[in-house]
């Protein structure tokens, strides 16, 4: 089937997508978009995670034709654009190479959507309101002390 | 495979009256881990998230709140905590925040797992499913329509519509046992509801049992000696002993087996520790809601 949809701002016409097909499969293989990871697909992990219509969720648990129409945004989506600078990151992204926050990488996109997401509904999030915000998004690398600090880190460089 | 995309109720309905074998799928949350691993190939997939009356929740005439089968858990989070107290906290509970973004009351009825969280605050406080097909609506008690493991009371031409909770009229608590707080599929959950105008308590037991189940008994037991000692007039404290007997019977209605979460012996004890804290908690807050009224 076709499915039609607007990633990052750009309107994608996807051919051949197979009705059991996740969201996640056709954003790597079908839209050339390798940022949002897989890993467990199941939604276990949050190394998936994009926005759908705003929401972040696990795109490998989003079957493709119900983002049809719809609107995603994945961490490709998140840097300013314009700006002629192709390594330009936004300050979540900044704020995670600053601390030390990424190791093996992999889940790294998924940690930058949600926590994204977390500083728009929060500009100045607890401890604990971090760790509940991050519940969904597992890290096997850092031990997460180095994410909390990227994360204390971006929400003061936005605020 | 097909994917069915109604955009309209009635267009779902006949959808599904033409293809009985299609899977219904909303939040996506059960139903894609299924087809992701290669465990279930169905025909054909029923998308429910164009059908907008099934995200809508509303109030009804009779103190109920009739929640579309589609509201997510997030929203019931944010929208629904003061009605529905003992339901917001379970959804608190399930998954993680992209979880709970995604996967709907409605899909945890469909999947009808022992171990669902929303069952327990639903038994507990006497909901009512609504479902639907092209041959019309009937609406089914929750503790009738869990029917075995993975089972439930819907004929293949049937849709859930939504559900039907009276709002609380007195305190509710949830517990769930696991291994850490996200992410969890409870090992035991328990849930409670005090509705003190009529001198009742509700029960939901989670994780325990072939379905999720009420303990009538203690129940009954619990809301009796209350009564027998004046309680729900005075607001006094529970006699000593009193949430631990329940407790004991909470886990007597139990029947769970051993499996890679937990053992049997295991979930009859955590049961019986959650019940005996859950009317803890629950009388405490019927105790200090009279003080805060004073």
């Amino acid at each position: 089937m076709r499915i039609q949809l607007t990633v990052n701002g750009t309107r994608h016409d996807v051919d051949d997508v197979w009705p059991g097909e996740s969201l996640l499969y056709a954003l790597r293989e079908r839209m050339g978009l390798p940022g949002a990871k897989n890993a467990c697909e199941q939604g276990e992990c949050g190394s998936c995670t994009v926005y759908l219509e705003g929401v972040p969720v696990c795109a490998c648990l989003v079957p493709a034709g119900q983002a049809h129409g719809r609107e995603v945004t994945t961490v490709e989506g998140l840097a300013p654009e314009g700006s002629g600078d192709e390594t330009a990151l936004h300050p979540v992204q900044q704020a995670f190479l600053e601390k030390g926050a990424v190791q093996c990488g992999f889940c790294t996109p998924g940690l930058i959507v949600s926590t994204h997401d977390l500083l728009q509904r929060n500009p100045d999030p607890s401890d604990p309101e971090i760790r509940e915000a991050l519940a969904g998004n597992l890290c096997r690398c850092t031990g997460y002390e180095k994410i909390m600090d990227a994360v204390r880190a971006a929400a003061e460089a936005l605020r | 495979m097909d994917f069915l995309a109604p955009t309209t109720w009635a267009d779902a309905l006949a959808a599904k009256a033409e293809q009985p074998d299609a899977v219904p799928v909303a939040g996506g949350t059960d139903v894609m881990v299924e087809i992701n691993f290669d465990r279930r190939r169905p025909r054909a997939l029923l998308d429910l998230t164009r059908v907008p009356e099934l995200s809508e929740w509303g109030r009804t005439d009779d103190g109920r709140i009739r929640l579309g089968a589609g509201v997510t858990y997030s929203r019931i989070i944010a929208e629904l905590r003061d009605e529905l107290p003992g339901l917001a906290m379970a959804a608190r509970t399930v998954g993680s925040p992209q979880i709970r973004n995604r996967g709907t009351v409605g899909g945890n009825l469909g999947a009808a797992s022992p171990a669902g969280d929303s069952h327990p605050p639903l038994l507990a406080c006497d909901a009512v499913v609504e479902v639907a097909s092209v041959r019309g609506s009937r609406e089914v008690p929750a503790a009738e329509f869990y029917t075995g493991p993975k089972r439930n009371a819907l004929a293949p031409d049937e849709l859930i519509a939504a559900v039907l909770i009276p709002r609380a009229t007195g305190p509710q608590q949830f517990c769930k046992i696991g291994t850490r707080n996200a992410m969890v599929i409870a090992v035991a959950a328990f849930a409670i509801a005090l509705q003190p105008q009529r001198k009742a308590i509700g029960t939901g037991i989670g994780s325990a049992a072939p379905t999720p189940r009420t303990a009538p008994d203690a129940a009954v037991f619990l809301a009796g000696e209350i009564d027998a000692a004046g309680l729900w007039e005075s607001r006094g404290p529970l006699p000593e002993g009193l949430a631990v007997e329940f407790g004991r019977k909470v886990r007597d209605a139990a029947s769970p087996i051993d499996d890679v979460r937990g053992s049997a012996a295991y979930r009859l004890h955590s049961l019986s520790v959650m019940a005996r804290r859950a009317a803890t908690w629950a009388w405490d807050d019927f105790r200090s809601e009279d003080r805060r009224a004073a």
